[in-house]
């Protein structure tokens, strides 16, 4: 199990996209059932990503990537090693680091407006901003449904509702938790393709954590993928694709390669 | 061809039966069955719609819903006396008039409210659709009215005197009026400093315990023990330790509305959803602005399911409080009527409480389905 640890070496040399942003140095995190069982949720996890990026992180289930994406945000905190986000060490959760949840994290009371708005309101700058809140409403196509609930709205248009929320602050960094794991797979691809064009227009680094290969595959610029107890990062594929596009050679015999690796680890890790 | 169908079912699917709100309900259903079957067969569509839907004319319905008081007018009118009683003058603003005579003005007035309401209903198609449900109950009431008047001192049929008729149970407000009002006024205010103050402490206890675990370890306990305790055991002492009876009972109100909104309001910020407080966090809330933003607002449907037991609690607070060592109140009135056997100036206040604890009820209503109006659809 070599290749675990020598995570960083095996950094692509393509992926040139900018200085790095996040800096991920031998991270541990345990947690401690009910029973006082310890799970090892993260083991010796070594990661660097630069400005620009988009990776995904895949694996099975209890292979850590949500952990780990909580790591990055500072909901959650190592018990070793370190998170840098641009040189310094993160102490907790904010704004230039958005968050979008799986579902279910729009806050009922409160219309798409309104959840939009949120963070700029709890940060005392809604007066100066006001007007962002409707330019994001359109960006992420929800026009005319400003004065919604959440529970009117469909499963895609509220994490669509999630997404804006993120973005109004105007995130360097966007981590994205299985945002779009609940949704049927044609809003799940429309709403893949929203957020290609955002992360192209705003040349936004983004994290997204998937179970999904193909999706993965389709957003990611490298796929980082974990193998379960503890959580490890096994290998991290640079994705190079000459367009985006689900049906290609290339696409296929990626999907091909994840899926061999992803498979192999399930027979192998015992 | 398809607005054609719908043309011609319109008009039948609009008009309602009588007794029926599950049939304005049905509606959309039931023009679907029939547009389907009009596309088969014409014929049998048509007469098929003339079978199901029986409809009343909507003046009828008017006219049907205010029936009811006119017949117990006419019973009252027409019926004989049988009981010896006497009625006493009273005086309300101008007008001279005794219990029967109130009775009969109130009668008069229901007539000529539900006419009103009808014809103003009659704009909506919604509201229209509500008065048609509500005509039967309307007229059965009216009924109800003319029985209890014939069965009461009329006839005598029910034992004198615990149950006087409409007349009698009118006649404290025209004979007693203004200290009947005054009592009612003294109910009003004491429910509503000990309700309010009960309420408002009990939503800062129930913020407390729910959001600092300290005040949980320290609070919830005692919350819990001195909490299943009925309000008016305590009478005794606050009636010797506050310094008027007033401020007594507001304290006994207090406490019974105090628990259950203090316990359910500390339930619902403690229910708050994890998620919703670290994307609050992620968006860069900081501890208090998720404590007024976020954990509150989770917990306000619970916090108005601990207002609504407070308040069945503190109208039975109140009634006993009142009966027992306050200067005034419904309760008090009840409490001297007994001593008279005056059993229609109970029944009179029990008339008030009715009223008044509903209008209280309504208000609240209000209030919770405008703060909740998010939850208006939502499969609770």
């Amino acid at each position: 199990m070599s290749v675990a640890t020598a995570a960083e070496p095996e950094v692509s040399p393509q992926v040139a996209l900018g200085e790095s942003i996040i800096s991920i140095k031998h991270i541990e995190r345990d947690f401690v059932g009910d029973d006082g069982s310890v799970t090892q949720a993260l083991s010796d996890v070594n990661l660097d990503i630069r400005k620009g990026e988009l990776i995904s992180i895949i694996g099975p289930s209890g292979c850590g990537k949500t952990t780990l994406l909580r790591l990055i945000s500072g909901l959650d905190k190592p018990q070793r090693g370190e998170v840098t986000f641009k040189g310094h060490e993160i102490e907790g959760p904010n704004p230039e680091r958005g968050y979008v949840f799986q579902q279910g994290s729009l806050f009922p009371w409160l219309t798409v407006e309104e959840n939009i708005a949120f963070g700029l309101k709890a940060q005392g700058k809604y007066k100066e901003h006001k007007d962002e809140v409707g330019e994001y409403l359109n960006k992420v196509g929800l026009a005319g449904f400003e004065k919604s609930y959440p529970h009117q709205i469909s499963g895609g248009m509220a994490q669509r509702v999630a997404i804006a929320r993120a973005l109004i602050d105007h995130p360097e960094v966007l981590l994205l938790d299985e945002p779009m794991g609940a949704l049927d797979s044609f809003t799940r691809a429309d709403l893949q393709d929203r957020l290609l064009d955002l992360w192209e227009k705003y040349h936004m680094t983004m994290i997204l954590v998937t179970h999904d290969v193909d999706e993965a595959i389709y957003l990611g610029n490298r796929v980082v993928i974990m193998t379960p107890r503890p959580g490890r990062i096994k290998e991290i594929v640079p994705i190079n694709l000459a367009h985006r596009d689900r049906v290609s050679d290339d696409f296929t015999a990626y999907r091909k390669q994840l899926l061999t690796k992803l498979h192999f680890n399930v027979h192998d890790h015992d | 061809m398809s607005s054609i169908t719908a043309d011609v079912v319109n008009p039948s699917a609009s008009t309602v039966k009588l007794e029926s709100r599950e049939v304005t309900k049905l509606e959309p259903l039931n023009s679907v069955a029939l547009a389907v079957e009009e596309a088969g067969a014409q014929v049998t569509a048509t007469s098929k719609s003339k079978q199901t839907v029986r409809t009343v004319p909507y003046p009828l319905v008017v006219a049907f819903s205010a029936a009811g008081f006119v017949i117990a007018a006419i019973v009252n009118l027409v019926f004989p006396q049988v009981a010896p009683v006497e009625f006493k003058q009273g005086q309300i603003w101008i007008f001279l008039l005794n219990g029967q005579e109130a009775y009969l003005f109130l009668l008069a007035a229901l007539t000529l409210l539900y006419v009103i309401i009808g014809v103003v209903d009659a704009r909506d198609p919604h509201d229209a659709s509500r008065f048609r449900y509500r005509a039967q109950f309307r007229f059965a009431a009216g009924l109800a009215l003319a029985l209890w008047d014939v069965t009461g001192t009329k006839l005598q049929v029910l034992p004198q005197p615990f149950f006087p008729g409409p007349s009698q149970v009118m006649e404290p407000f025209v004979t007693d009026g203004a200290y009947v009002a005054l009592n009612t006024f003294y109910s009003v205010r004491l429910f509503a400093a000990g309700f309010a103050s009960g309420v408002v402490l009990g939503v800062l206890t129930g913020v407390l315990i729910g959001w600092f675990a300290r005040a949980y370890y320290w609070v919830f306990p005692v919350l819990k023990i001195t909490g299943v305790i009925p309000a008016v055991a305590w009478m005794p002492f606050a009636l010797t330790l506050m310094p008027t009876p007033f401020i007594a009972a507001v304290f006994l109100l207090l406490i019974c509305s105090w628990f259950p909104v203090a316990f359910l309001t500390a339930q619902g910020i403690q229910s708050t959803p994890k998620m919703l407080v670290e994307a609050s966090r992620t968006l860069g809330a900081k501890t208090p602005y998720i404590l007024f933003h976020v954990a509150i607002p989770h917990a306000m449907p619970s916090i108005f399911t601990g207002i609504g037991m407070a308040n069945s609690l503190s109208f039975l607070t109140l009634v006993i409080s009142e009966m027992m060592g306050q200067p005034g109140g419904l309760g008090y009135y009840i409490d001297q009527a007994k001593a008279w056997s005056a059993y229609n100036e109970i029944l009179a206040a029990i008339v008030v409480m009715a009223v008044l604890f509903s209008l209280i009820m309504k208000l609240l209503e209000v209030v919770r389905g405008r703060v909740l109006r998010w939850q208006k659809g939502l499969v609770k």
